[in-house]
């Protein structure tokens, strides 16, 4: 659905849920799910309904993951590194992570 | 009784005069509930949520007692509320937790039930000192520096902000005049009956309840009564929706039913609802991550400052007037705790026309004349 701008920067190897993706120096985690084609990035605290990226600039918070191990982290403001690994947030974040 | 718009007027519209109001439309009678607006200064959004009984009594043995008596009718007005209105306030009494981070607060808990149980016509009820291991093995995560606890069997907690509006339910689904914006100014005997002036006009009534909180304080004197007050500020800090992970209360934090983390119990001598005083938060959820380690990287999601209905020794008020007679004053810190007592066991003596001094004499402001008392 998304295609990239000419100019994107080297390329760097993330992984979603395990599986890795290819992305480019100065993505951020939402945008790098975006152009892998990931449909959602987390599910609903209370009903479960799905979530993707959405208004890329920090204020909707639909676009939060785990990154290497935390919750809740916003994945627009987050650049992507070489290794990191994001995980699909499911329902409540659990305590601790 | 005729001419009168209403058997009984209550003044207050939150959880205390919505819970007295429930009780007196159960006895049948025609009850008009003033209340402020959306401003009102208003306890009953702030609150903690606790049905709560370790610590309390200390000074006056009888309210261990009426906190008790609450408590045991908890789980059953909870479902009469849920019967009448379809909505569940998530009661819970699976007991509760105050934790301590050094031995010196281990020790001074220790020593405050101890001269509490210790009080001459206490009402039996256990409350365990328990040491580090002993409170793991039921709060699995808790830091090295919780040293130990006291629990009691008898604590719960509820979805306050539910029941605040299923109490509104379920007094409109009974017939009760809910008129809000209806702040009342001043409020005189004449003929038998109660005239209430408000800013949208007079009511009558037979009788008058005063639920109004702090404004009890001005309001009380109206009709012979007293309310000394000193109103207090407390904070609460909320997390983002966690997976549940804390089955129990902790009287300084708990989980909800829908999974955030309140985080509370300041104090401050203030009146001041809109202000918030960030060290106090800071204090709150540091105190709370030394207890519970895990949540050192939960995000925060609101903050707000209340203030607590106070008397002037942190007992309740429940009076009726000699000089006005008909007319009654309920005032409270826990009236979430107090909840049940106020709709099944005042709401009906309003009713009657009279309290029952066998339970509530100890509460009445006469207290505050030590010299007239006798």
């Amino acid at each position: 659905m998304f295609k990239r701008l000419g100019d994107a920067g080297a390329a760097v190897t993330l992984k979603i849920d395990g599986k890795p993706i290819s992305a480019r120096t100065g993505d951020t985690v939402a945008a790098a799910m975006l152009a892998a084609g990931v449909d959602h990035c987390r599910t609903t605290p209370v009903t479960g309904s799905p979530r993707a990226p959405y208004c890329l600039m920090g204020v909707c918070f639909d676009c939060l993951v785990t990154i290497d191990g935390v919750g809740s982290r916003q994945g627009c403001l987050v650049p992507v590194r070489e290794g990191m690994a994001v995980e699909t947030q499911v329902g409540k974040r659990e305590a601790g992570r | 009784m005729a001419g009168n718009d209403y058997d009984v007027a209550v003044v207050g519209g939150g959880l205390v005069g919505a819970a007295t109001s429930w009780g007196l439309a159960r006895e049948g009678l025609r009850v008009a509930l003033l209340d402020e607006g959306d401003r009102a200064v208003r306890a009953s959004r702030g609150n903690f949520a606790l049905v709560w009984v370790q610590s309390k009594g200390l000074g006056l043995a009888a309210y261990a007692g009426w906190t008790i008596r609450s408590s045991n009718a908890w789980g059953g007005f909870s479902d009469l509320l849920k019967q009448e209105t379809g909505l569940d306030v998530s009661f819970q009494r699976p007991g509760g937790f105050h934790l301590c981070l050094s031995e010196k607060e281990l020790e001074a808990r220790a020593n405050n039930l101890r001269r509490l149980h210790n009080q001459p016509g206490i009402v039996e009820y256990r409350t365990e000192m328990l040491d580090h291991g002993q409170v793991a093995r039921m709060l699995p995560d808790i830091g090295p520096e919780v040293v130990g606890a006291s629990y009691c069997p008898l604590d719960g907690h509820v979805n306050s902000l539910r029941l605040f509006r299923t109490l509104h339910t379920a007094i409109n689904a009974r017939g009760v005049t809910y008129l809000p914006s209806h702040r009342v100014e001043n409020i005189t005997k004449e003929g038998g009956e109660f005239r209430l002036t408000t800013a949208k006009g007079e009511i009558r009534a037979g009788k008058v309840a005063l639920a109004a909180g702090n404004a009890n304080m001005q309001l009380a004197p109206m009709v012979g009564l007293e309310a000394p007050m000193r109103p207090e500020r407390g904070q609460i800090v909320v997390s983002e929706r966690l997976r549940p992970f804390l089955h129990y209360p902790v009287v300084t934090l708990r989980q909800t039913d829908e999974g955030t983390v309140m985080m509370g119990d300041s104090k401050e001598e203030s009146t001041d609802p809109t202000g918030l005083t960030l060290g106090v938060s800071a204090t709150e959820v540091e105190r709370a991550v030394r207890q519970f380690p895990l949540l050192r990287n939960v995000n925060v999601v609101r903050t707000w400052s209340a203030i607590r209905v106070m008397t002037q020794d942190g007992f309740p008020i429940y009076d009726e007037s000699e000089s006005h007679p008909g007319a009654f004053v309920l005032c409270c810190h826990s009236g979430v705790t107090l909840c049940a007592n106020h709709a099944l066991t005042v709401a009906p003596m309003i009713a009657r026309g009279a309290l029952d001094t066998s339970l509530v004499a100890p509460f009445s402001a006469r207290r505050f004349h030590v010299q007239e008392a006798g």
